[in-house]
C-alpha cells in the first residue's frame, strides 16, 4: 500500500533553502533518498518552492478571488512529499521518523486514497 | 487547606500510584484475568483519593486505602454487567474480602504473574513492553505510543486488543513450570529491554533508536529482581543496563555533539553505577548459568575496564561476541561482532565478517551500515565507504547520529 510523506518546513528552514542550502542539509536528503531507493520503498517525491511564491485561486459567486501565498495560513508549511510503498503504516511512521524533515518541522504519514478511488479520478 | 499540604497530598498520590500500581493492578485481576476492568478500578480509587486525601489527610496506609476503593469500584462495575465475563464466584470473592473490616496490610504481590501474562507466547511479542509498561507501571497509551513510534490511537486498540485476548483466551495467570521457565523468563527479559531501548553502543555511529523509556525498563527488571532474586539472567540483565545508564551522560559533549563510546572518558562516567553493574554480574556468574544477557552485560564490562586500566580489551570482547552468536545470532550481535573482531584483528577480517551477513535483512539496518562505512574508511576504499555512510545517515532516526556520520563521511 502506498504512503503519502508530506513534509512541512518553518519558516527558518525555508530561509536556510534560499540563502544556504548547502551540505550537511542536503547530504542528509540525498542519503535519505538513497536509503529509500536502496531499501525499494521509493515511489517518487518532489520538493516544492517556498510558500512566497504560492498563489491561490478561489472562484467564490462567479468571480475570481486571487491571492498571494499559500492557502493556509500556518508557520509551517508544505515543502514536499514523498510517495512510498510499504507494508504497513507502522513502516511508514519508522521512514517518517528518519526523514530529515521530521527533526525540525514536521512529516505527516497518510495513506494515499484506495486505488479504485483513485482509478475515479484517471479513468 | 493550604497549598503547600495540597502539593504534598498530590505527591503522595504520584508515590503511592507509581509504587503500588503493578501491585494492585496484579491482585485486582489475578482471579478475573480482566485488566481493562482492574485498571479502571484502580483509576476511579486513585480519582476518589485526589478527592478525599487532601480533605481527610494521607490515610495510615494508602495502598490498602486504594486496593479498597478501587476493589468497590470493580464490585460496581460487575455488578453493572460492564464486565460480563466475570462470574459469580468471582464476584463472591472480590465481595468477600471487601468485607473484611481490618484489610490486611500485605497482600500477596502478583506482579511476577502479571509480568508472565504480558510477555506470554500467545500475545504479539511487539505488545509484550508496551503491555508492561501499561499494566504494571501505570503508563498511558499516548506516552508508550511516543515511544514505540505508533498512532497514540493504534496503540490503544492494540493494548486493547491484548487485554481481550488474555481476558478471553485462557492466558494462565500464573509463574510457568520449571521446564517452560527459561523460555518465557527471556520473553520478559526481552520485553523489558526493548523498553530500555539502548543497545550496541560499542559500534560508532549506531543509530539508538531510544525507546525513552530507560528509567522505567530500569524500574521493571528492579521489580523482577526483586521477585525473582536467584536468576542470573535477571541480574545479568540489570548489569547490563547499569552498564549502559553509566555511560548515558558521555554519549553527547557540552555542545550536545554525538559521541562514539572510544572517544568517551572513561572518568567522566559513573563509578556508583559500574561498580553496581559489576556486583550484579559477579552473583550472576556465580551461578554458572551464562546466558544472553549475562554476555551482553560482560562486554560492557570489558569497555567500564577502560576507566581503570586505560585500554580495551577487545579480545575479551571477540571472545564474548563468540559466545553471544552461540546463543542469540541477532543481526545486532553480528554486526558488534564484526565492530570487536575488527578492532582485535584489523579492518579486513571485520569487513569479512560483515559480508556474511545476507545483504537482505540488512537493507534497513542502520548499525550495520554505519559498522560498514567505518571500517571501508579505515581501508581507505573512500568511495564504498561514502557509498555505506550515505545508506547509514539515511538510516538514521537520531539528527546527532545523523550529523556525525556526516562529518566522518566528509
Amino acid at each position: 500500500m502506498q504512503f503519502a510523506l508530506m513534509i512541512y518546513h518553518t519558516p527558518e528552514e525555508f530561509d536556510m533553502r534560499k540563502n544556504d542550502y548547502s551540505d550537511p542539509h542536503l547530504g542528509a536528503w540525498r542519503a535519505y533518498y538513497k536509503a529509500l531507493v536502496e531499501a525499494g520503498v521509493y515511489v517518487g517525491a518532489n520538493a516544492l518552492e517556498v510558500p512566497e511564491t504560492g498563489t491561490t485561486v478561489r472562484l467564490r459567486e462567479g468571480k475570481r478571488r486571487v491571492q498571494d501565498g499559500p492557502y493556509a495560513d500556518t508557520k509551517e508549511q508544505l515543502a514536499g512529499f514523498i510517495i512510498l510503498e510499504l507494508p504497513s503504516v507502522d513502516a511508514a511512521l519508522e521512514w517518517a521518523a528518519r526523514c530529515p524533515g521530521a527533526s525540525r518541522g514536521a512529516v505527516e504519514v497518510r495513506p494515499l486514497a484506495p486505488e479504485a478511488m483513485r482509478r475515479g479520478f484517471t479513468g | 487547606m493550604n497549598g503547600i499540604n495540597q502539593e504534598d497530598t498530590q505527591r503522595a498520590i504520584e508515590r503511592v500510584a507509581r509504587e503500588s500500581y503493578g501491585r494492585l493492578v496484579a491482585y485486582l485481576s489475578v482471579h478475573t484475568h480482566d485488566l481493562a476492568s482492574a485498571e479502571d478500578a484502580l483509576s476511579n480509587a486513585l480519582v476518589s483519593a485526589l478527592n478525599h486525601w487532601p480533605k481527610d489527610g494521607v490515610p495510615q496506609n494508602p495502598e490498602a486505602w486504594l486496593l479498597t476503593a478501587a476493589r468497590h469500584s470493580l464490585i460496581d462495575a460487575i455488578r453493572h454487567q460492564q464486565v460480563v465475563t466475570a462470574g459469580e464466584p468471582t464476584l463472591q470473592l472480590l465481595k468477600e474480602s471487601s468485607t473484611e473490616t481490618t484489610l490486611s496490610t500485605h497482600f500477596p504481590d502478583e506482579r511476577l504473574k502479571l509480568l508472565f501474562v504480558c510477555a506470554h507466547p500467545a500475545i504479539d511479542p511487539e505488545m509484550h513492553t508496551p503491555l508492561m509498561l501499561q499494566t504494571v507501571l501505570g503508563l498511558d497509551a499516548a506516552r508508550i505510543a511516543q515511544a514505540f513510534l505508533i498512532a497514540p490511537k493504534t496503540m490503544g486498540q492494540r493494548l486493547f486488543r491484548a487485554k481481550t485476548k488474555i481476558r478471553s483466551g485462557g492466558i494462565p495467570f500464573e509463574i510457568p513450570q520449571e521446564r517452560d521457565l527459561p523460555e518465557r523468563l527471556d520473553a520478559v527479559l526481552e520485553a523489558i529491554y526493548a523498553a530500555f531501548g539502548i543497545g550496541w553502543d560499542d559500534m560508532a555511529g549506531a543509530d539508538q533508536r531510544g525507546r525513552d523509556l530507560a528509567e522505567e525498563a530500569l524500574w521493571l527488571v528492579r521489580v523482577l529482581l526483586q521477585l525473582m532474586p536467584g536468576e542470573a539472567e535477571v541480574q545479568g540483565l540489570l548489569a547490563l543496563m547499569l552498564h549502559c545508564e553509566a555511560r548515558r551522560g558521555e554519549r553527547r559533549d557540552a555542545k550536545g555533539r554525538y559521541v562514539p563510546l572510544s572517544e568517551q572518558d572513561p572518568k567522566q562516567w559513573s563509578l556508583p553505577l559500574i561498580e553496581e553493574a559489576e556486583h550484579y554480574l559477579a552473583e550472576a556468574f556465580k551461578h554458572a548459568r551464562v546466558g544472553r544477557f549475562q554476555l551482553e552485560a560482560a562486554i560492557q564490562s570489558v569497555h567500564a575496564e577502560r576507566a581503570r586500566t586505560g585500554r580495551t580489551d577487545w579480545a575479551a570482547i571477540v571472545l564474548f561476541y563468540e559466545q553471544l552468536l552461540r546463543i542469540s545470532p541477532a543481526l545486532g550481535t553480528r554486526a558488534g561482532y564484526a565492530a570487536a573482531v575488527a578492532e582485535a584483528n584489523g579492518p579486513e577480517v571485520g569487513l569479512a565478517v560483515l559480508e556474511s551477513i545476507d545483504p537482505e535483512a540488512v537493507s534497513h539496518y542502520q548499525p550495520y551500515w554505519a559498522v560498514r562505512a567505518h571500517l571501508l574508511q579505515k581501508l581507505g576504499r573512500t568511495a564504498e565507504a561514502s557509498d555505506a555512510y550515505d545508506r547509514a545517515i539515511g538510516l538514521a532516526e537520531d539528527p546527532v547520529v545523523r550529523e556525525f556520520l556526516l562529518q566522518k563521511r566528509g
